[in-house]
């Protein structure tokens, strides 16, 4: 049977993956970032999982308002790379398991979450960053992924709760495919920030480290923060940690934390990072 | 309390909630069309004819030409797809924001540095109207 044996959260900041893309990665304003991710990449060189989850959200590329499912879920053999208005990035096209998506849309909606079904899908910055933090630049990923899309733009987005129970339904689904599989899950965005309006550049090291602290210590305390207090506490973008419970849904209830960063800024955010294992 | 009125107590930000998305539909999409070089092309060559071929209100439209970035939020534009006519004008989203806090870039980028805005004074529309 596959199994989930561990969780990765990070922020996706655009500019993160600009850096890369244009060599910048040692300059004194990003070497922080990176050398923060250095001990995680090995990490998962290590671990080498067998594919991964990804949980992001798209930020007006595939999706405009035409369409804006709450859940989706990457089916494909292959996503392409999204130009978000600056070209696309240089980055390898990302390959799918669609066996293993099919058999989460299957799992998912029989147990009542009704997951949008993709076959055409261009990811970007959301989902390509994270894989570019963990993974470096190669020249092909190195295991397959699967999009997990959420709606974090278009109130009202699905709450905290929903999403850790989405974890929770995912989970089962992973455990009941029938293949001997390594599978990792992704939460990505966050953590504090605000890209709009005269508030921009919010941002709140408080809410975010104890955010961080609770993914182990209380994580159902997490799924109670409504809508509202993300808004408010950590800035309009901030909204997206509740991805990050999508991740923590579909681990265990007592997990390690084996790796943590947080750094202050990149661009108009705040960074953070955490690796999840289950102990079993 | 409505939902929206709490929203609506979040200073100095707006909220995408269903106003915004209705009202602003036809904004967003235009910015939408700015995802491929051909368009921005011809965005950049004609701006008024480009924005014309789309069903806004000339408010918004205006917003749109003089780029003002806070107006184009307030008549239902989304910072994702705003962005779009930043990244077609060659801004980064850290320039686009200190235009929209009102701060030259530098003073900005010197504030994120520091830590960022802090969340203290600026959690409701109070507390900025009592600092003035």
């Amino acid at each position: 049977m596959a199994r989930i044996v561990a969780g990765i959260a990070t922020s996706h900041v655009p500019a993160i993956g600009a850096a890369i893309d244009s060599g910048r990665t040692q300059e004194p304003y990003w070497k922080p970032i990176f050398e923060g991710y250095e001990r995680s990449k090995e990490w998962i060189a290590r671990e080498k999982p067998d594919a991964c989850i990804v949980v992001y959200n798209d930020h007006a590329s595939t999706f405009s308002l035409d369409i804006i499912p709450t859940f989706a879920i990457g089916c494909a053999d292959e996503f392409g790379i999204a130009d978000e208005g600056w070209g696309r990035r240089p980055v390898p096209n990302v390959k799918g398991h669609p066996e293993l998506a099919w058999h989460i849309v299957q799992s998912t909606v029989l147990d009542e979450f009704d997951i949008t079904i993709v076959n055409r899908l261009d990811v970007d910055h959301g989902l390509t960053v994270p894989l570019s933090l963990m993974f470096g630049q190669p020249e092909s990923w190195p295991c397959p992924i699967i999009p997990l899309c959420v709606n974090v733009i278009v109130y009202p987005v699905p709450t905290g709760h929903r999403c850790y129970m989405l974890g929770r339904a995912i989970r089962k689904a992973v455990e009941s495919f029938d293949k001997d599989m390594k599978i990792m899950i992704f939460g990505t965005g966050g953590m504090s920030h605000q890209l709009q309006g005269e508030r921009a550049g919010l941002i709140n090291k408080e809410f975010d480290n104890r955010f961080l602290d609770n993914l182990t210590k209380d994580p159902d305390a997490l799924t109670r923060i409504p809508h509202v207090e993300y808004l408010r506490e950590t800035g309009s973008e901030g909204i997206e940690m509740v991805m990050w419970l999508i991740m923590r849904g579909a681990l265990d209830e007592d997990v390690r934390e084996v790796r943590r960063f947080y750094h202050v800024p990149a661009s108009n955010c705040a960074v953070g990072h955490i690796i999840l294992e289950n102990r079993r | 309390m409505p939902i929206s009125d709490a929203y609506d107590d979040i200073p100095g930000t707006f909220v995408f909630d269903y106003r915004q998305a209705r009202t602003g539909y036809h904004l967003n999409m235009f910015c939408m069309s700015l995802m491929t070089a051909e368009n921005r092309a011809a965005f950049k060559a004609d701006e008024r004819a480009y924005l014309d071929k789309w069903p806004m209100t000339e408010d918004q439209k205006e917003s749109i030409l003089v780029r003002d970035w806070n107006r184009m939020l307030e008549l239902g534009g989304n910072i994702y797809f705003t962005s779009k006519i930043a990244a077609t004008d060659g801004l980064s989203f850290q320039q686009i924001a200190a235009i929209m806090s009102g701060v030259s870039q530098k003073d900005y980028a010197d504030m994120m540095l520091q830590g960022g805005r802090p969340v203290d004074g600026n959690r409701s529309k109070a507390e900025w109207k009592k600092r003035g």
